[in-house]
């Protein structure tokens, strides 16, 4: 009777015990409520969803809510203060930030993972097994329109058969990056290309078609392996990487693979800097965007830059927080 | 062969010839359907109909968006329904024929031909900045109903002017005033053709996607809607965001959408089109 007297005091003290700390742990990270509204690249939507969810488990009343209104119809919104983070999956241009000082919107732009563009042909493709970044530029510039129509006017030992080219849709930030760092000038390429937004139509089209060669999202290779072939490229410059390069986990995050790695970033708006919910989503965001860009199918940082990018938003956070 | 023969014949090919037509309609919605039946219907479920959206394929659901939708439709509906009947009815019965009336006239009609995103940009600038709402419910159903009001407007026109006009001229014989007359006559009779109108206009309004994307319209929503200033997601956005997923399930996700607003939209259909019977056997003549 005695004994169970006492280890009933023993279970209820362990029990206060673990209840008191509990409850510690819970008030060193307090309970938040609010919003943070998140717009901007449909690019970069799959990494900012995943940390919306992830966020939910840790702060289940913080309300946020992503949008891919696009990168520069996000940076509008984000100009005008309607937006706390946009994604982008380019930097933004000079008219953007323009817009963002006439409203008194000061931001930061933080790195959160790298996309690569891989260079795809159909597996039934035996010629091709590599490509020069100027045989590229030479196949996809503008001057290239119903001129450039057959294999060997790539490279001569490639066969005398017609290619037939997909690439992203105009309005896309693909778009926008393969042809600056193909061409040399962002939107500058052939039109006579099957075009499209969806990187799963090109997919389909590549998959089917044994005289295709097209460009798209890194992610959507590695979901599709079985269908295509992935060509490596060569940017004909030693001091990164000699010869034609991969595009694969290692390669894009040491930047050999080159030119056709982008990094993705988000854009954080000074005025939501007063909200403590914006301000421990975003330290979230950072902390957690290596391994969840993995999950996503995009290329995590390296820890040198992982670590400025959080040096870069604590100073921004002293400075801008009151 | 004789004349009336030939001329038999040119007829009779005729009626095979639009049959053929028609049914090749039939069987590419069939073959659509089909698709769509195979892929996603072993993913609705009770799970998929509750969860919230996620990055893992098989832990996401659609509970937010069709939240959205049907807070949408019914906003929509409560806004665009009243306005352009009593539009209709205005237009049809009071407006004279004057330079205004031709003006509004032909603004309407012009309406109805507009795209969708126009409609989106209009309600981005006027609703969400002008007006102050923001991302919310009201934005998006506003400007839907904005785009819908020309179909029920003319729809609407169309179900009055089809009223015979004996009745009307029995109606004012026997002392009703114009009001009393569209009130208790025109409406009821013609309330059976107005509705196909409303569902025709409503049907429409459900598969938007382009004008809430620019009205404001997110795509990951992690609540439903509590009040009509709540942001919100709706099935068709987070249908075309799964469609352009790289990872193959969430194109299984993208199908079972597509059957879970089929069924939405059908159910919507049918209860109006119950509604409507019921109205048209309650006023012959």
């Amino acid at each position: 009777m005695r004994k169970l007297f006492f280890n009933s005091i023993f279970i209820i003290a362990v029990t206060l015990l673990i209840v008191s700390c509990g409850s510690k742990a819970g008030s060193k990270s307090e309970k938040l409520a609010g919003e943070v509204l998140i717009d901007g690249s449909s690019t970069v939507y799959p990494m900012s969803e995943a940390v919306a969810e992830e966020f939910r488990t840790v702060q289940p009343d913080v309300k946020v809510t992503v949008g891919e209104s696009g990168t520069g119809g996000g940076f509008k919104k984000f100009g005008r203060a309607e937006t706390d983070i946009n994604d982008a999956s380019r930097p933004i241009r000079p008219e953007e930030a323009e817009a963002c000082k006439a409203n008194n919107v000061a931001f930061l732009e933080l790195e959160v993972a790298y996309d690569g563009l891989a260079v795809m042909v159909n597996p039934k493709n035996t010629w091709a097994n590599d490509i020069k970044v100027s045989e590229l530029k030479k196949l996809w510039e503008p001057d290239a329109q119903g001129k450039i129509t057959k294999w060997n006017q790539i490279r001569p030992e490639w066969p005398d058969k017609e290619i037939h080219l997909f690439g992203a849709g105009t309005a896309s930030g693909t778009f926008d990056y393969f042809t600056e760092a193909i061409v040399g000038e962002a939107k500058s390429s052939r039109g006579d290309y099957t075009a499209s937004e969806d990187d799963n139509v090109l997919v389909q089209g590549i998959a089917s078609d044994e005289l295709a060669l097209g460009y798209f999202g890194l992610a959507y290779f590695e979901n599709n392996k079985d269908k295509l072939k992935l060509l490596p490229v060569d940017d004909e410059k030693a001091d990164n990487g000699d010869g034609p390069i991969l595009p694969n986990l290692e390669n894009v995050k040491n930047k050999t693979y080159s030119p056709l790695s982008r990094p993705l970033f988000i854009y954080v708006n000074s005025k939501s800097l007063e909200r403590k919910e914006v301000q421990t989503f975003v330290s979230f965001y950072i902390e957690n965007a290596s391994t969840l860009a993995a999950e996503v199918g995009y290329i995590p940082l390296n820890t040198a830059e992982y670590e400025a990018s959080k040096k870069r938003w604590s100073d921004f956070l002293s400075q801008h927080a009151n | 062969m004789n004349y009336s023969v030939y001329k038999r014949l040119v007829d009779r090919s005729f009626d095979i010839f639009g049959f053929v037509v028609s049914l090749a309609g039939l069987l590419i919605l069939g073959v659509f359907l089909y698709q769509i039946a195979e892929k996603g219907i072993g993913r609705v479920d009770w799970q998929f109909v509750t969860s919230l959206p996620s990055r893992f394929a098989e832990r996401a659901g659609i509970f937010t968006a069709l939240m959205g939708t049907i807070w949408i439709m019914v906003l929509t509906a409560i806004f665009a329904i009243p306005l352009g009947v009593m539009a209709a009815i205005y237009l049809e019965e009071y407006a004279k024929r004057t330079r205004f009336g031709n003006i509004l006239e032909i603004n309407i009609s012009n309406l109805a031909g507009v795209p969708s995103i126009i409609y989106g940009i209009l309600g981005l600038e006027v609703f969400a900045r002008t007006f102050q709402l923001g991302n919310s419910l009201l934005t998006g159903s506003l400007t839907l109903a904005l785009l819908v009001l020309p179909i029920i407007i003319v729809s609407t026109r169309e179900a009055l002017r089809a009223i015979p006009l004996s009745l009307r001229e029995g109606s004012y014989a026997l002392g009703a005033s114009k009001w009393q007359t569209i009130y208790r006559l025109i409406l009821p009779s013609a309330a059976g053709s107005i509705m196909t109108g409303v569902i025709l206009a409503l049907s429409r309004a459900i598969g938007e996607a382009a004008p809430l994307i620019v009205a404001g319209a997110l795509v990951y929503v992690p609540f439903a809607p509590s009040s009509p200033m709540d942001e919100y997601s709706v099935l068709p956005i987070q249908i075309f965001n799964w469609v352009s997923r790289p990872q193959e399930a969430f194109e299984t996700n993208a199908a079972a959408g597509i059957i879970v607003l089929l069924l939405v939209t059908f159910v919507l259909n049918g209860m109006a089109v119950i509604y409507r019977n019921h109205l048209q056997n309650k006023h012959k003549w």
